[in-house]
């Protein structure tokens, strides 16, 4: 067979690697990189030669506070909304039509509407009614911004986290019910034990996405005076006219943003190593 | 369909002009203020600002015979505005501070009235000093001389600030605080209205120049002192031509000069 | 009942002037869009380059607005904003810029949607085959046509619901331009109110309008997502 090959023109080497050229792609990639850095240059510049110890004595410790207020605001809503939003998920889930619809009704409500209006309207419309409230015995609650805001917030995210739920448990295959049924576990036993931890497996990126929504939304807190990271801020403003505070803020949220969402990412990859192939 | 053109515009609307022209001669103004400060400044249901800031503004600017324009804007960032032009100059019951001096400068006062406490009627509150609101909720508007005053005197007790004064006198009413200080005749007005029958005023009166000033000015810019000093003769001119006093007698049965 | 009469239409009532607040929000949304959809097909495109500084670039840009609360975001452009320009402008003469709330609303919002948008079309393209491009290049179509016939189309398909979420999502955050004393339907709600002392009453109709506005719109996204998938049912 040696001299079929011998007649062949001989196998030419591949062309040489196409060296990378400097095309438009490049050239516009390097430019706003270099924007990037500029800007970042200029907002330590700022930060340094605008610094003013007298107004970072003052109002860091009240930023420091306000980043405590704002983190168990997000803690306490994300996780009593949890609880809430899966009884919501499982009334909008269920047979009965009256319980479905009012279960639909309410998620659609606190999902349509804005935070900032729903906020408004809990705490002002409490202060309009304090002769009913006290006659209730609740008035004590809604005296608090605080906890007029906390419930706001809870009542919110349980509305997106039922929809997150209802889907996540909606994935799981309708077979797995029939099977546990089949091996005699009742419903309840076949939600809990079956159902729910491989739909809160699913549901572990959005629930990441909606704790880092509401780090984000707990800002409208500061208009109803709670003095959050946002307010805090703001109230350092609104002495000083000096706009670094909001750089420093601004600085704060994204490295709380971006430690959860990378911590949060470590977290789902963990957890749901078994699922890869 | 929709409006593009509109809101083709109002993308342009980062809009150049030439501030030279108009700013020797100071025929074209546009004032400043906040809307939300009855009976000073208010928006009526008919979404127009009423009230005496607006009414002085309005009797200074035919005193110029200029041309002047209102311009609404939030108490937090009135100062910030003026900085960046969007208007000339905040005649909105403003303080002559030192702390604002830093930023802008003031005409001579327009009027000066004390500030006040209030409190929910029945004497649960007496005594008004640092000591007697120890533990208590005190409330007032952000960025005022008020809530400065509050936060440098009154570092016991718990302070709550709001984005208007609305929203404060809302709040006593609720009980949610249990004093507010204020202008004194600013919240007369709302004392008197069915809103604030609950609360009466409890204690003196409060003026000390560092944290009250010299009264209510008309800030301006720092460069701006052509302007400021033709406000000045203006206002000299409506307080001795009888029209100031007119302004003062349809809002108020004193003077508050 | 008494409170329905401050629903007036005119200089009595509050409806004409929640009517107009109304407009401004739905105005504002509807400016915000393609200034934002336009910025988010660019830096997804960008993510998409191949070319690592590009999506270096990209990627800073989605972490910063993405990580913001959108409020900050509004109170930094809008005082930062006009900071900014002013003095850039002072350096060439004395003249002065302008940034009305409208526009810093706009561009606070338009910056967080592009944000979203970007992850939006990036997942998109994801789920274009790299061997159309090559397909295109095949049959002789140049980079423009070859985006323009044949992976737009697509890209439209696979991120119109990813979209729609967003345009509601935008729709909402609208409201906190009535912190910085825009004239929205939050803020002459705020108004009306103030004066009449009826914040439940108020606050709901407010509410209720916003969750018209989300009805009207996710019934027209619906439409339009039919409209552009079309195509799939043949398939399926």
């Amino acid at each position: 067979m040696s001299d079929t090959t011998a007649g062949m023109i001989a196998a030419r080497k591949p062309p040489p690697q196409a060296r990378k050229r400097w095309g438009a792609a490049r050239i516009a990639g390097v430019g706003l990189c270099a924007i990037w850095v500029v800007l970042g240059i200029a907002l330590v510049a700022s930060l340094f030669s605008g610094y003013d110890a007298d107004v970072f004595n003052r109002y860091m410790p009240r930023m420091i506070e306000g980043l405590w207020v704002t983190a168990k605001l997000v803690v306490l809503s994300v996780s009593a909304g949890a609880v809430l939003a899966l009884f919501v998920a499982l009334a909008r889930m269920s047979d009965n039509w009256i319980v479905s619809k009012l279960a639909f009704v309410y998620v659609y409500a606190f999902r349509g509407t804005p935070l900032l209006g729903q906020v408004f309207l809990l705490y002002y419309g409490a202060g309009q009614f304090v002769d009913y409230l006290e006659a209730a015995g609740v008035w004590w609650f809604f005296r608090e911004a605080y906890n007029c805001v906390l419930l706001t917030f809870i009542l919110n995210t349980a509305a997106y986290q039922a929809e997150i739920f209802k889907t996540s448990i909606e994935s799981i295959p309708r077979g797995q019910w029939e099977a546990a049924s089949s091996l005699g576990l009742h419903k309840a036993q076949t939600f809990w034990k079956i159902i729910l931890p491989q739909a809160l497996i699913t549901a572990l990126r959005p629930l990441g996405n909606e704790i880092i929504l509401m780090v984000k939304s707990s800002a409208v807190a500061s208009v109803v005076t709670v003095f959050d990271l946002m307010g805090a801020t703001k109230l350092a403003f609104s002495r000083t006219y000096d706009f670094n505070v909001y750089m420093w803020a601004a600085i704060i949220y994204l490295m709380i943003v971006e430690t959860l969402r990378r911590v949060w990412a470590v977290l789902e990859r963990r957890l749901t190593r078994h699922l890869e192939r | 369909m929709f409006n593009f053109k509109g809101m083709a515009a109002a993308a342009l609307a980062i809009a150049l002009m030439s501030g030279s022209a108009l700013a020797d001669e100071w025929t074209k103004i546009r004032v400043g203020t906040e809307g939300a400060y009855k009976p000073f400044n208010y928006i009526d249901s008919d979404g127009k600002l009423q009230g005496f800031d607006v009414e002085i503004a309005q009797a200074l600017c035919d005193e110029m015979k200029a041309e002047c324009t209102f311009v609404a804007q939030d108490w937090d960032g009135i100062i910030p505005a003026l900085l960046a032009k969007k208007y000339d100059v905040i005649i909105a019951s403003m303080s002559i501070t030192e702390e604002r001096m830093k930023q802008v400068d003031f005409t001579d006062k327009y009027y000066n009235t004390p500030a006040r406490f209030m409190a929910k009627k029945g004497g649960a509150i007496t005594d008004t000093s640092p000591a007697g609101l120890k533990g208590k909720v005190l409330g007032a508007q952000s960025s005022t001389t008020h809530s400065s005053y509050l936060e440098d005197n009154y570092k016991d007790s718990e302070i709550k600030l709001y984005a208007t004064q609305d929203e404060a006198n809302a709040d006593l009413a609720a009980g949610r605080v249990d004093a507010v200080l204020a202008d004194s005749v600013v919240t007369l007005d709302w004392l008197g209205s069915d809103a604030g029958s609950c609360c009466e005023h409890i204690g003196e009166n409060y003026n000390d120049e560092k944290w009250f000033g010299k009264g209510a000015g008309m800030a301006v810019r720092k460069e701006d002192t052509a302007l400021k000093d033709k406000l000045n003769v203006a206002l000299k001119a409506i307080l001795e031509n009888g029209k100031y006093k007119e302004i003062n007698d349809k809002y108020f049965p004193f003077p508050v000069y | 009942m008494e409170v329905l009469s401050q629903l007036a239409w005119g200089a009595n009532g509050w409806a004409d002037e929640l009517a107009a607040g109304t407009w401004l929000t739905v105005r504002l949304a509807l400016a915000t869009l393609p200034f934002g959809l336009a910025i988010g097909l660019l830096v997804a495109l960008a993510k998409a380059s191949g070319e690592r500084s590009l999506e270096a670039a990209a990627n800073i840009y989605t972490t910063i607005f993405r990580g913001l609360p959108e409020l900050l975001t509004l109170f930094i452009v809008y005082y930062g904003g006009q900071m900014a320009l002013q003095r850039l402008v002072g350096l060439f003469t004395d003249s002065y810029v302008e940034v009305n709330g409208f526009v810093a609303g706009m561009v606070a919002l338009g910056l967080v949607f592009s944000a979203y948008a970007s992850e939006v079309f990036a997942s998109a393209f994801k789920g274009i085959p790299a061997g159309q491009g090559e397909a295109a290049k095949a049959l002789g179509m140049n980079r423009w046509q070859a985006f323009r016939l044949v992976t737009l189309p697509q890209l439209i398909r696979l991120s119109i619901g990813g979209l729609s979420n967003l345009w509601l999502v935008l729709l909402k955050e609208t409201s906190l331009v009535s912190v910085i004393a825009l004239n929205d339907l939050l803020r002459m709600t705020n108004l009306a109110q103030g004066s009449t002392k009826q914040p439940l009453f108020f606050y709901s109709v407010a509410l209720l309008i916003y969750l018209v506005l989300s009805l009207i719109s996710s019934r027209g996204l619906g439409a339009i997502e039919d409209y552009v998938k079309r195509g799939e049912e043949r398939r399926a």
